[in-house]
Formats: structure tokens, C-alpha cells, sequence
């Protein structure tokens, strides 16, 4: 089975900067991934690349999804593939709610169904209704923000969900809320989700597929969810020397080839 | 809704639906230009008694000394001898659209006005350039004493109190254009609403310029005895000419004790038409002034609108939104004077501009010696899109008295990249994300207008936000 999410060898630039390198990653239908690393390793960037996000420029390897180059796509078109990013700090839209940006998606479904379905979606979230009709993000608490972006998803129903740390800045309760929504909508509606986070404590509610730790723009380690307890117990700098290692590694290749 | 062309400028006459034209029609025509002889004419054909002659005459000589504003937008290339100042379209104003003249008739039904008016409103003035041409106002409010009349009939029939307001808020010498408003005015609104008496549906008033270099100057008078209340609405559309045509308007408000008037516009003329208008009201107690003041279409405006509280208790609300697509250049803003104590104001701006379209902000917020416990708010925010969009802010303010309590804010924005990814990741299209956040950006002067008024702007700012770059 061909992966859903395919990316192989990927290089990441912005002002000139390399941010990403040597990056693969498959996801296949209804997998979860999960990606750890300290700050600055290059998470972020590697959620808004494949969401296509105009200051991320591709420079090498490739992006497919369904084995469609995802990057001449625009960002739109990435969405209307199936491609879902919860982002880690949501935009306030002044003015705008919530109502009329799933209003004007292209998923959009007959008015009253749709309405419909979002109150179902906010209820879920133990959100109050009128957050259908406010200003989309705010004056909404971080933990309010997050689970809008959880409500956003749920409507949308998107092949392969990116969740860049939903889980941070929210309390116990808000955080089973939203695990239980990823294990429902993996459940019955087979998505496949890419989840960054920087708590191990995630990884007990759901049940990974793989977990990659991230460091430097590359990962440096994949494995199964015992990753994460081997991370809470030794920290990072144990995966720095398996980073060390296969750099030094390929340093020598290079220069036999040489 | 599928978008064409998402990365070109459109321009905006291409969706000025408003633009069309009809045959010229005329009963009288004044010769082009402006000297005392024309002046003598228009007051000749609406046979005014001689105070109004003289009131005319005097203005003119006014008009003559004023300098131009050297301030604000450019009109360098008005020519005063290039303009019509008077076009009379039909005999007499009428009480039936079936009674006026078919491709008149034909102009507002395309506009919509006697749909609007069965609809949702209380009475309705429609203006063709220089003389209203339709005039009506329901049964029960013209029993209780209200008096909804084009500003001419107002001096006929009601010449006592019009005499009595009339010039006394925006005198004649008050700036160039309001000289030249007062020497040559025809047309616009009388409103009398008498004590205690609430007009429930809003009154509107719709002005249409269809002849060519033609200028239009109206003259709005509205009274509101104390503890009545009343929403004035006005349209204005141009058929497009690549000639300039001018706008001069100058409307009167008395606020009496405890009563309410809110004035609404909706400034939709053709891009080549200068508007400059002069708008004041004058609030007593507990009285309350609203602006609500859209401007979109013109090729330059100048106007202000402004509230004199004159008396404790009184509140001045101004909500202006300025919208300046290529070419144009919106000066717009509110004024108001706090004159005595315990009066409270606010002014909300928020201006628009894209391609090479340029907004203003000009304000000015004034707190006389003596006006204590003065309580007011300034609000701008500007939007621009892309790299030749203006905006300026011009707020004055000038507080003679210590013990007031000001606000001012002011904001300049870009639509922020954050946003559009934000919207577009969710699979909403480019154009649309922009006019989801331009509509956002105005929402809150847009939710003080008439549902009816409301979804037509809407709809006017996302013709115009199709295809705009960011």
C-alpha cells in the first residue's frame, strides 16, 4: 500500500536558511505519528511545508500526498485534498466567526446541516454555542482556541490531520477531550494524523503508529511508542549522540566517495 | 462562488453596476458655468421669495472670495466653468412612481429604490439632478405631524420654521463649498419630526446624476423636536463619465431635547465624481447624534461629519468607513465640538484602501473651557493591500479643559500572511479569505446598518475585493 503522506529526503529553506534536511516520512491511511524534539528543531516548519505555507521553501527531495507533488499546490488545494493543519498558535480573525469560515470552505454542506454539525462539534468540545457566531480566536483562552481547532477538524473530516502541539497550554480535561476526538475520528473515520508534541504524557492516551524524535531539521530516531518513555527517562541528549553518529557516518561516506 | 483572475487588479468601473446611463432629459438646463445671471435663473424657475435671492447672491460672493482648501484631497482640477450647476428633469416632483417620467422611473427601479421603499422604509425622496423628482412618506406619519418634503417645497410650504433653521448650522461662509452649495443649491430633504413623535422604518433619500459634467447640490435639512426620533438614509449613485462631475451637498441637523437622529450614508458615486459635502448637527440636552457615514464610490471626497453638543447630557456617535480603490481618495472622518459639560462622544474610522486607492482619516475632536466630565473615544484603524495602497491619519484634538477623560486609537494594518494561511489552509480560496477579513474588519459599523443597507455593502466591498492582490 503506497503511503498517504510520502515525503523523502526533504530540504527546507526560509531567508536563505536551511531548516530542514534530509527529512522522510511516511504515513499511511490511518496511522499516527507522532513527532518529538526540543525547540527549534524544525517541527513548526515541517507542519506549515507540507500545509504550504508561502515562507517555507522546498529545495530539495519531495512532498506527495496520494502520490500527488503537493508542492505546486497551493495551500487551498493542499486542504481540498484532504490535508488538515491545527495550528499551534490559532489567528485571530476579528469579525470573522466560525460559522462563515466553515461556511466558506470548499467542504461546505447545506446550511442547516452545517450548522447543525457544528453545534454537534462544539458540544463535543464542551464549547457554548455562540462560538459559532464570535469572532473566530478571539478573546479565547489558549485551551478554548485549541479545541476550536479541534471543532474545525471534525467538520472538515481531513484525510491526514498535522496537530501542532494541540496538547500545549491546556489543561487535564481539555487534553482527554481532544484525544478521545483523534481516536474517534482515526476510528470511524480512518484519518491519519501527524501530531507534534513536546509531553510523553500524550502519548498514553493515544496509541502511535511511530514516534520520531526531530533534532537539528532531521530525524534522528523512529521507533514505537516506548520512544516515549525512553525520552521521559534520558531526555534528548540521548538521541543527540544517535544524531552525532549518523552524521559522522555520512561525513565518511562523502569523503570515501571522494 | 468561483472566482475569475485572482491575481490581476481589477478595475472598478468594471463592476460599477450603478454606471448606466439614460438619455438626457431636461425641462430647463442652465447654460454651463456659473456667474450671477444663473443664480438669478435657478431662484427664478423656483420662483423663491427674495430673502432666498438674496441669501443666493450673497453666498456667491462668499463662494467668489473663498480660497480652495489647501488641505485634504487634490482638486486642482476642478473646473467651476466646466460644470451645469442646474438641471431641472421634469415639471414637478410626484407622489406616484406611475406619474414620473418612464426612463427616470426606469433608473430607480434598476436601482431598486421603489422595491426598498414597499420593503422597508417610511417615505422616500428620490433626487434626478438637480430637482426630486418622487416624493412620499406613509399616511400615519404625515398625520401625526411629520413633514417629509424635497428642501424646495419646504421653503414654499412650510417657509416660517424653514426660515427659522435654515443656514444657521452650516452658514454660507462656513468653507468654499459650502458658499457654493448655499449660491446655487436645488433639491434634498426637509424632515420635520415633530415633539415626541418616533418614526419607527427609516427615511431615505436617493440622489442620481445621470447628465453629464453635471454638478448636484443639494441641501438637507432635518428638525427634530425634543423627544422624537428619526433614521435618515441616503443613497447616491452617478452614471460613469470620464468628464468630472461635482457633488456638493450640505445637510443641517437640529437635535432637539432628548431626541435622536441618526443620519446613514451610503456614498456610491461614480468614479468620477468629486464629493464635497458639508454635514453638521447640533445636539441639545440628553440628545443623540449618530453619523453612520460610508463612503466607496467618488473620484475624491471631502466631508466630515459633525456634532456640536451644546447642552449636558448630549452624545455625539460617528461611525465612518472609507473604501478607495485605484484612483480614488477618500478624506473622510467626523468632527466634534463637546461645548458643554457631561457630554460624551465616540468616533469610530475604519478605512480601507487597495491598488492606488488612498484613505484619510481627518478628526477632530475639540473640548471647550468649562465642558467638565467630557467622556470620548477616537477609534481608527486603517487596511491597506498592496505595496501603493495610502493611508494617513489626520486627528486633531484640541482640549481647553483639564477634567475630561480622552481616548484615542489608532492602527494601521496589512491583512497579515498569518491570517490568509490560516483561512486558506481551512480550503477557503485566496479572494475569499480577503473578503472574509475585509468584511470582519468593517463588521463593526456595518452590523449599525439596516439589514437591507448591510448585506448590500457587503456585497458592494466584496465586488470590489475580487481579485485584488495582497
Amino acid at each position: 500500500m503506497t503511503p498517504l503522506l510520502n515525503i523523502r529526503n526533504l530540504e527546507v529553506t526560509s531567508d536563505r536558511k536551511k531548516i530542514i534536511q534530509q527529512c522522510s516520512l511516511h504515513i499511511r491511511k490511518g496511522e499516527v505519528h507522532i513527532i518529538m524534539g526540543p525547540n527549534g528543531s524544525g517541527k513548526s516548519t515541517l507542519c506549515h511545508t507540507i500545509m504550504g505555507h508561502p515562507q517555507y521553501r522546498v529545495t530539495r527531495g519531495s512532498m506527495k500526498f496520494n502520490d500527488v507533488n503537493l508542492q505546486k499546490l497551493s495551500p487551498t488545494e493542499r486542504a481540498k485534498l484532504g490535508l488538515f493543519l491545527a495550528f499551534q498558535y490559532p489567528q485571530a480573525l476579528p469579525g470573522v466567526s466560525l460559522g462563515q469560515v466553515m461556511r466558506a470552505t470548499a467542504h461546505s454542506m447545506p446550511l442547516p446541516k452545517l450548522k447543525q454539525a457544528l453545534q454537534n462539534a462544539l458540544q463535543s468540545m464542551q464549547l457554548a454555542e455562540e462560538f459559532a457566531t464570535r469572532s473566530l480566536n478571539e478573546h479565547a483562552s489558549g485551551g478554548e482556541k485549541k479545541r476550536l481547532e479541534m471543532v474545525q477538524l471534525m467538520l472538515l473530516k481531513p484525510k491526514l490531520a498535522i496537530l501542532d502541539e494541540i496538547d500545549s497550554g491546556i489543561d487535564i480535561d481539555a487534553l482527554k477531550l481532544i484525544t478521545q476526538a483523534i481516536n474517534e475520528q482515526r476510528a470511524q473515520q480512518k484519518t491519519s494524523f501527524l501530531i507534534i508534541t513536546h509531553y510523553p504524557r500524550l502519548l498514553q492516551h493515544l496509541t502511535p503508529d511511530r514516534v520520531h524524535i526531530m533534532m537539528h531539521g532531521r530525524i534522528v530516531h523512529s521507533g514505537d511508542s516506548t520512544l516515549g518513555k525512553q525520552l521521559e527517562q534520558e531526555g534528548y541528549a540521548a538521541f543527540e549522540y544517535t544524531h552525532k553518529l549518523t552524521r559522522t557516518l555520512r561525513k565518511k561516506q562523502t569523503t570515501q566517495r571522494d | 462562488m468561483s472566482k475569475t483572475k485572482p491575481h490581476t487588479i481589477q478595475h472598478p468601473q468594471e463592476n460599477y453596476t450603478a454606471g448606466f446611463r439614460m438619455p438626457e432629459r431636461a425641462v430647463f438646463k442652465a447654460r454651463k458655468g456659473l456667474n450671477e445671471k444663473i443664480i438669478q435663473q435657478i431662484s427664478q424657475h423656483k420662483q423663491e421669495p427674495q430673502w432666498m435671492r438674496e441669501f443666493r447672491l450673497q453666498a456667491y460672493a462668499l463662494f467668489q472670495k473663498k480660497p480652495m482648501p489647501r488641505w485634504g484631497a487634490d482638486l486642482s482640477a476642478i473646473d467651476f466653468s466646466d460644470i451645469y450647476y442646474y438641471l431641472k428633469p421634469t415639471r414637478q416632483s410626484e407622489k406616484r412612481w406611475e406619474d414620473v417620467p418612464s426612463e427616470i422611473k426606469t433608473t430607480f427601479d434598476r436601482l431598486g429604490i421603489p422595491q426598498a421603499e414597499r420593503k422597508y422604509l417610511a417615505g422616500v425622496g428620490a433626487q434626478y439632478e438637480s430637482e426630486v423628482v418622487y416624493h412620499s412618506l406613509q399616511k400615519h406619519l404625515e398625520k401625526k405631524g411629520v413633514i417629509f418634503v424635497d428642501t424646495d417645497t419646504g421653503l414654499r410650504k412650510y417657509s416660517k420654521i424653514f426660515k427659522k433653521y435654515f443656514g444657521t448650522v452650516v452658514p454660507p461662509g462656513d468653507n468654499k463649498f459650502a458658499a457654493l452649495n448655499s449660491a446655487v443649491w436645488s433639491g434634498g430633504s426637509f424632515l420635520y419630526v415633530p415633539q415626541g413623535v418616533h418614526v419607527d422604518l427609516p427615511l431615505q433619500a436617493y440622489f442620481r446624476i445621470n447628465a453629464e459634467k453635471m454638478g448636484q447640490f443639494e441641501r438637507t435639512l432635518i428638525i427634530a423636536e425634543e423627544g422624537s426620533s428619526v433614521h435618515y438614509v441616503e443613497g447616491c449613485t452617478a452614471s460613469t463619465y470620464s468628464s468630472g462631475s461635482l457633488h456638493s451637498a450640505v445637510v443641517e441637523i437640529i437635535v432637539k431635547r432628548g431626541a435622536h437622529v441618526r443620519y446613514t450614508t451610503i456614498q456610491n458615486w461614480a468614479k468620477n465624481v468629486y464629493n464635497l459635502v458639508t454635514k453638521r448637527a447640533v445636539a441639545y440636552q440628553d440628545a443623540v447624534m449618530e453619523w453612520v457615514d460610508g463612503n466607496l464610490g467618488s473620484f475624491k471626497t471631502m466631508k466630515y461629519p459633525s456634532v456640536y453638543l451644546m447642552e449636558p447630557g448630549a452624545r455625539a456617535e460617528i461611525l465612518s468607513l472609507a473604501f478607495a480603490a485605484d484612483g480614488q481618495h477618500q478624506d473622510a472622518g467626523g468632527k466634534v465640538i463637546h461645548v458643554a459639560p457631561h457630554t460624551s462622544s465616540r468616533i469610530i474610522s475604519k478605512s480601507i484602501s487597495k491598488g492606488t486607492g488612498r484613505t484619510s482619516y481627518r478628526g477632530l475632536l475639540k473640548v471647550h473651557r468649562g465642558a467638565t466630565d467630557v467622556k470620548s473615544r477616537v477609534v481608527c484603524d486603517a487596511l491597506m493591500f498592496g505595496k501603493y495602497a495610502r493611508s494617513d491619519t489626520y486627528p486633531t484634538i484640541k482640549i481647553d479643559e483639564l477634567q475630561t477623560q480622552i481616548e484615542h486609537e489608532a492602527s494601521v494594518s496589512k491583512i497579515r500572511d498569518e491570517q490568509l494561511f490560516y483561512l486558506t489552509s481551512r480550503g477557503v480560496t485566496e479572494d475569499e479569505a480577503r473578503g472574509l477579513i475585509v468584511n470582519g474588519f468593517i463588521e463593526p459599523i456595518v452590523k449599525e446598518l439596516p439589514m437591507e443597507y448591510a448585506v448590500e455593502l457587503n456585497r458592494l466591498i466584496e465586488m470590489e475585493m475580487e481579485g485584488s492582490v495582497g
